[in-house]
């Protein structure tokens, strides 16, 4: 059995604008503000993994040693969609577990604010004679012809398909989700929108893809994070201090969707999810009714709520009625989002994987001020990116 | 009568117009695109079938915000067509959410999308309710 890994140090930065900063400046922010919170520094490090997705091919950890610090350890740029930042903090894990360094890093930057769709946001000209081309045939690009390539619209009909399976779903209910985590962000300083916004302000925005709002969409934004992992027989070695604040990772893990009928009409997003919390429950040796907090992939409103299933925080088909109890707001049963989630905190793609996990030992370390959900000892960060690839965390406070 | 060709080669039109899908002949997954193997068993056989030209919607969203150059809003949905999932947009209706039913019947029409500098029409596809509704 490999040793435990322990996050030693972590850090994101301020969710929003950053127009002065490139995505190297944001990646150095979160770096080494992470290896100080740590107690450490680059020449301690092993590993590094680091995710950029907009700009996949520029090898942004390279791009970073070169800011703070070229020491020669191998590095790993990690590309998964949405989740990238996990995937990115999963190799670092993975090195550290495999043996091959007591200590990694992993980072995760992007820089969006102001970008519009990020799928579908352009469709190439029609050509002059119709010819079929690629693995349909098309003779024309199929984006709004057969169906919809926008993020918006896919994950609006994830949540209406639930919708279709369990009954109970309604504009006005996504609605009501958002709002919890426009709520939520109110008291979390990092976060894109710092808002609270009524039913009636989210249900009259602007409609991107019914149900799905403008509000009810993730905040395209910039920002970082980073997280400095260590071995559990480092750590030990360590100041007492670090040992203290250290959060232990009771369980990481990576999936992909098993086939299943229609899984490539329309994404599978549940399947994967169901798969990782299962198996990340098994490795932690929790389950569901041991989590303090939870911060999940609410790319999308109506991806929040079938999310509430897949991470078996209700019944199968009870996602509805876990809303409807006020179960997932920060004074409910199992508060879900309470930094305010991609919808309202932000999200910078290859950040998000960390950002969430930074979250969870905030409130594990007993430093999340006003937002602090008292006591927490167990959370669970989840992401999911579109292809599909499921990333699954859960962190336990350290006994000390 | 000008050419024609079906917007997709899973399309197929003439007097009788219905999608095809290739079935893997060792599991029964059927796919619309060109394939290389099996994502459900990794077989490398297939045969092409018939897809059911009715179904039943089973999610939808309205797309208002789209790339330039499509015309919004429009519906776009999964149509289980007799236990074949179809991506496909719901046509001839007003795209508004009072129009539009998770669980309402449907069946495939065809409609000309254009025509290209030959004169070659191109046909494309989509779902209307069935008048039972």
């Amino acid at each position: 059995m490999a040793e435990d890994v322990w996050i030693l140090g972590i850090h994101m930065t301020k969710f929003g604008k950053h127009p002065d900063k490139d995505t190297v400046d944001l990646a150095t922010e979160a770096a080494l503000a992470a290896l100080a919170d740590g107690g450490v520094t680059m020449r301690d490090i092993g590993v590094l993994a680091a995710g950029n997705l907009m700009a996949a091919g520029a090898g942004i950890g390279q791009q970073l040693q070169k800011q703070v610090g070229q020491t020669g350890i191998p590095v790993y740029n990690v590309a998964n969609a949405c989740a990238t930042g996990a995937t990115a903090l999963r190799t670092a894990i993975m090195a550290v577990k495999a043996g091959e360094t007591d200590m990694g890093l992993a980072v995760g930057v992007e820089k969006l604010a102001g970008a519009g769709l990020l799928a579908g946001s352009s469709r190439a000209k029609d050509s002059d004679t119709w010819e079929p081309r690629g693995r349909y045939g098309a003779v024309t690009p199929l984006d709004g012809r057969v169906g919809t390539e926008t993020m918006p619209g896919v994950f609006a009909q994830v949540g209406m398909e639930y919708g279709h399976r369990y009954g109970g779903t309604s504009f006005e209910l996504f609605a009501r989700i958002s709002e919890k985590n426009h709520a939520h962000s109110t008291l979390n300083p990092l976060a894109a929108y710092t808002k609270k916004m009524s039913l009636e302000q989210i249900m009259g925005d602007v409609m991107i893809a019914y149900p799905n709002t403008r509000p009810m969409c993730s905040a395209n934004c910039d920002g970082a994070a980073a997280a400095v992992v260590v071995s559990d027989s480092k750590l030990k070695t360590l100041s007492l201090e670090q040992q203290r604040r250290a959060v232990k990772v009771a369980a990481s893990v990576l999936t992909t969707d098993p086939w299943q009928e229609a899984c490539q009409i329309l994404p599978d997003v549940n399947t994967l999810t169901r798969n990782a919390a299962t198996q990340a429950y098994e490795q932690a040796g929790v389950g569901p009714e041991d989590l303090d907090l939870v911060e999940l992939h609410d790319c999308f409103a109506t991806a929040e709520l079938v999310h509430y299933d897949n991470l078996a925080l209700c019944e199968q088909g009870g996602a509805v009625d876990f809303f409807e109890s006020g179960a997932p707001w920060r004074d409910g049963r199992q508060p879900v989002n309470v930094s305010g989630g991609l919808q309202s905190k932000g999200h910078p793609i290859a950040a998000t994987g960390i950002a969430n996990i930074w979250e969870v030992c905030h409130h594990l370390r007993g430093e999340a001020g006003d937002r602090q959900i008292e006591g927490a000892r167990v959370g669970l960060a989840h992401v999911i990116g579109l292809g599909s690839a499921c990333g699954v965390h859960i962190l336990e406070k350290a006994a000390a | 009568m000008a050419d024609q060709v079906p917007l997709v080669d899973y399309l197929v039109l003439g007097d009788d117009p219905h999608l095809e899908a290739r079935e893997c002949t060792a599991c029964g997954a059927r796919f619309f695109d060109r394939r290389n193997a099996c994502a459900s068993c990794s077989g490398q056989d297939f045969r092409t079938v018939r897809v059911a030209n009715q179904g039943e919607v089973r999610a939808f969203t309205i797309v208002s915000m789209a790339a330039p150059g499509i015309p919004v809003p429009f519906v776009a949905a999964v149509v289980d067509c007799d236990g074949t999932s179809v991506r496909g947009n719901v046509v001839g209706v007003d795209p508004t959410p009072e129009n539009v039913q998770l669980g309402m019947k449907v069946e495939l029409t065809t409609f000309p999308i254009g025509a290209d500098s030959a004169g070659t029409e191109a046909v494309g596809f989509g779902y209307t309710p069935l008048e039972a509704n």
